[in-house]
C-alpha cells in the first residue's frame, strides 16, 4: 500500500489566526498576478476570477489562499461507462487528439490499472477489489512539481492556487518535462493532432505538433468559479475542493477516508487523491 | 593562414563534398521530420521521449570537455609534449561542441522558438545552463585555439593576455560535462540516472573516450600530412585513455554492486534490461555486450606496454575505447533511463533512419568544422617546423610515412632533447 497521505488536523502551531490585511493584500495581488499571466485579464472574466478567489481565501482561515485538489472515490466509478464519460467530457472539450497509435497518443486523463499507477506496490498483498479497479489518472498538480523546475522557458508553471500550467505557446518542444514528470501525465505532439480530433470545439486551442500538453484542471473554469469537467462529469465520484480549507469537501474526505497518492516516496506531493477504503 | 583551406588535393575536397552532402541529406531529413512530424520520422514515444539525439549530446559534451586533458598537464604541469597538440585538442572541442549543440537543437519540436531560452531565462532549468556553458566554452575553445595558432604563425610566443582564458578554459571543461550530468541526476523516480556518481562517470567516460579519439586523430594527421604529433605526446595520451577508461570500468561495476546487493528493484531492473533482457525486451543487450567486449579490447591492449607502443594496436585499442563508449553513453544509457517507464512498463526504442541520418548530418557538421581547423592548424604547424621548444615538428619526406607516431627518429630526438 501507498502511504496515506497527511491529514490536515485542525489549527496547527504555524497557524497565523486571521488574516492580516498585509497577507491578503500579498495573495490578492499574487491572483491578480496570476490572472495576468494566465491572459484572462478581460474585465468580465477578471471580475469573476477575483470574485471567487477572494471568497474563498476570507473563508481560509490559514490565510494560505486555495491549494486546489481532487478526490477521487474509486468506489464509486462502477462501470465502464462512468470513466468513459469523464474521459470524454475532458478530451471533447480541451480538443485531445484520439490517436490510436499506443507510442504517439495524447491523453489528459485516462485509466490505468492499479499496478502501473501504483508500479512500486507488491500487488500480491493488496485487496484483490483494489487491484481489479482501474484508475484515472491525470496530471498530479504536484505541490512540487519536477516538470515546473526542468521547463527551460518557463512554458509549465505552478500557479498559486497550484495549478501547474502549461503554455502552450511558448513551449519549445524539447521534452525535458516529459521525461521529469514521473506520472507520465504529459504528451507531446508527435503528430499534428488536427485531423485526430473529431469534432473540434471552437471554444478552446487546438495544439500543432511539436509542443507539450497534459491536464490543466480547467484553470478557465476555475476562473468562472466552476469545476474541473472531469469532476462535473463524474456525478460525485470526484471531488474537488481546497485542501487549505480544513471545511472543504476534500479536505474532509481526506480526514475521514483514507486515501492513497501516486509515487509519495519522490516528494512531488501530488494533490490527486485516491479513496480506497470502502464506505 | 586561412589560405591553406583553399589548397588541397584530390582526397581533401572530396572528403568535403562527402561532409556536405551528409549535412545536406540531414538537413532534409529535419525538415522532414518537421513536416511529419517526430511520430512517423523517429523511434521515440511517449515512454521514451528521449533517444539517440540527447544521447549524442551527452558523448560528444563529453568529447568537448576531455580537450582539458591536453590542456592541463600542458598549462599547469608543464608537460612540455603535449605543446604541439594542445591545438588539436581545442579545435576538437570546438567541434564536438557544434555537434552537441545540433543534437540539442534537433530535439526540439518548436525549433523556431529556440531563444525563448533567452527571452525568458530560467536559472533553475538545467537546459538553460546547458546552453550558457556550451556557448561559453566554444568561445573559449575558439579564441585560445586560434590565439595560440596565429601567434605560431607569426612565429611569435602566444600573447599574455590570453592565459586567463586558457585558465578559465580548463575550468570550465568538466563544468560542461558535470551540467549534461545535472540533466540526468536530478530526476525523480529515473533511478538508473538519479545518482551522484553520474557526474563522475561522465567525466570517466569522456576524459576516455576524448583522448581516445585523439590518439586516432593524431594519427590520421601524422599519416596524412607532414605534421607529427609526436610519439611522446601519443602514448601520454594512451596512459590518459587507460586509467580512464578502468574508472569507467570501475564505475559500472560500483553501479550493480548498489543495485543487486541493495535488490531495489528498479534499479536492478534496468541493468537487467540492457545486459541480458527483460520480461522478452532485449533490444539493447547486443549493443551493450559489444560495448563491454570492446571496452576489454581496449583496456587490454592498452594496458600490455608492448600492444600500446605499437601503433597499429594502440590505434585498435584506442577505436576500441571510443565505440564502446558511444555505444553505452551515445545510445543505450538513455534509453536505459525510460525503462521501466512510469508505469513500471516496457517500451523499448531504436532509431528511425530519419532520426540516424539527422544525427549523421550533425556528426557530418562536427567533422567538417574539424577538417578545416585541423587544415589551417596543419599548414601553420608545417610551416613553422619546430614547436614551442624548438623541437622538430615536421618529418622530412625521406622520412618513414609508416607509423610515424612512434618513428624512432622523434622519440630518439626527444630522448636525446630530455637528456
Amino acid at each position: 500500500m501507498e502511504c496515506a497521505t497527511p491529514r490536515p488536523a485542525g489549527p496547527s502551531s504555524d497557524e497565523q489566526g486571521t488574516p492580516t490585511t498585509h497577507t491578503e493584500r500579498r495573495n490578492f495581488l499574487r491572483f491578480l498576478g496570476a490572472s495576468a499571466l494566465l491572459g484572462v485579464g478581460t474585465a468580465a472574466g477578471m471580475g469573476g476570477f477575483v470574485r471567487v478567489n477572494a471568497e474563498e481565501l476570507l473563508s481560509n482561515k490559514k490565510g494560505l489562499g486555495a491549494r486546489w485538489a481532487l478526490v477521487i472515490d474509486v468506489w464509486k466509478l462502477r462501470a465502464e461507462i462512468d470513466y468513459q464519460r469523464i474521459i470524454r467530457a475532458c478530451h471533447r472539450f480541451h480538443n485531445v487528439p484520439s490517436i490510436n497509435e499506443r507510442a504517439h497518443e495524447v491523453k489528459w486523463i485516462w485509466t490505468e490499472k492499479y499496478q502501473h499507477a501504483f508500479p512500486t506496490t507488491d500487488i500480491s498483498h493488496v485487496p484483490r477489489d483494489i487491484v481489479n479497479k482501474p484508475f484515472l489518472v491525470l496530471c498530479n498538480h504536484c505541490d512540487n512539481p519536477p516538470c515546473v523546475r526542468v521547463c527551460p522557458v518557463k512554458a509549465t508553471f505552478k500557479r498559486p492556487d497550484g495549478v501547474v500550467m502549461q503554455d502552450l505557446h511558448r513551449c519549445i518542444g524539447c521534452k525535458f518535462c516529459v521525461v521529469a514528470c514521473p506520472y507520465g501525465a504529459r504528451s507531446y505532439n508527435w503528430l499534428p493532432p488536427k485531423p485526430f480530433i473529431q469534432d473540434i470545439n471552437p471554444e478552446f486551442p487546438i495544439r500543432t505538433a511539436g509542443v507539450v500538453e497534459k491536464c490543466t484542471f480547467c484553470y478557465e473554469r476555475l476562473d468562472q468559479g466552476l469545476p474541473p469537467l472531469c469532476v462535473e462529469a463524474s456525478d460525485g465520484a470526484i471531488l474537488f475542493g481546497d485542501l487549505n480549507n480544513p471545511e472543504s469537501s476534500v479536505s474532509k474526505a481526506i480526514a475521514t477516508r483514507y486515501t492513497i497518492v501516486r509515487k509519495p516516496e519522490l516528494g512531488t506531493q501530488p494533490r490527486i487523491f485516491y479513496v480506497v477504503q470502502e464506505g | 593562414m586561412l589560405g591553406a583551406l583553399f589548397k588541397g588535393g584530390r582526397k581533401y575536397w572530396g572528403f568535403l563534398l562527402l561532409l556536405l552532402g551528409f549535412m545536406g541529406v540531414g538537413l532534409l531529413c529535419w525538415l522532414r521530420e518537421h513536416h511529419l512530424g517526430s511520430g512517423p520520422t523517429s523511434g521515440l514515444s511517449r515512454d521514451v521521449p528521449w533517444g539517440l539525439h540527447i544521447g549524442q549530446l551527452t558523448f560528444f559534451v563529453g568529447v568537448a570537455a576531455s580537450a582539458v586533458m591536453v590542456l592541463l598537464p600542458y598549462y599547469l604541469h608543464n608537460f612540455k609534449e603535449f605543446a604541439r597538440i594542445t591545438v588539436l585538442g581545442e579545435f576538437l572541442a570546438v567541434a564536438a561542441v557544434i555537434v552537441s549543440m545540433l543534437s540539442v537543437f534537433t530535439i526540439m519540436g518548436r525549433p523556431e522558438r529556440v531563444f525563448n531560452v533567452l527571452l525568458y531565462p530560467t536559472p533553475g532549468s538545467i537546459i538553460f545552463w546547458d546552453m550558457i556553458v556550451l556557448s561559453t566554452y566554444l568561445g573559449l575553445n575558439i579564441v585560445c585555439g586560434w590565439t595560440i595558432l596565429a601567434a605560431e604563425h607569426r612565429g611569435e610566443a602566444a600573447p599574455k593576455w590570453i592565459k586567463p582564458f586558457i585558465y578559465l578554459a580548463i575550468f570550465w571543461a568538466p563544468s560542461i560535462h558535470m551540467i549534461t550530468a545535472f540533466l540526468y541526476a536530478g530526476l525523480p523516480g529515473k533511478h538508473h540516472w538519479a545518482t551522484a556518481l553520474q557526474t563522475v562517470h561522465f567525466l570517466a567516460s569522456a576524459f576516455a573516450a576524448g583522448p581516445a579519439l585523439l590518439i586516432v586523430l593524431g594519427t590520421l594527421v601524422a599519416k596524412l600530412s607532414r605534421f607529427d604529433p609526436g610519439v611522446k605526446a601519443i602514448q601520454k595520451l594512451a596512459q590518459i585513455v587507460l586509467y580512464a577508461l578502468s574508472l569507467h570500468l570501475f564505475f559500472i561495476g560500483l553501479e550493480f554492486f548498489t543495485a543487486f546487493y541493495s535488490q531495489n528493484p528498479e534499479h536492478m531492473r534496468t541493468l537487467t534490461y540492457l545486459y541480458v533482457g527483460l520480461e522478452g525486451h532485449s533490444r539493447m543487450v547486443p549493443l551493450m555486450w559489444t560495448s563491454s567486449l570492446l571496452a576489454l579490447l581496449g583496456l587490454t591492449l592498452l594496458a600490455i606496454p608492448a600492444s600500446r607502443r605499437q601503433p597499429r594496436s594502440l590505434v585498435i585499442g584506442a577505436l576500441a575505447t571510443f565505440f564502446s563508449i558511444w555505444m553505452d553513453k551515445g545510445l543505450a544509457f538513455v534509453v536505459a533511463g525510460f525503462i521501466p517507464n512510469s508505469f513500471g512498463q516496457i517500451t523499448e526504442y531504436w532509431p528511425d533512419w530519419n532520426e540516424a541520418l539527422v544525427a549523421a548530418g550533425a556528426l557530418a557538421t562536427g567533422a567538417f568544422v574539424l577538417t578545416l581547423l585541423y587544415k589551417v592548424a596543419i599548414s601553420v604547424k608545417v610551416k613553422a617546423g619546430v614547436d614551442a621548444y624548438g623541437l622538430r615538428q615536421v618529418r622530412n619526406s625521406g622520412e618513414s610515412s609508416m607509423s610515424p607516431v612512434l618513428a624512432g627518429v622523434h622519440a630518439s630526438e626527444l630522448a636525446a632533447r630530455q637528456d
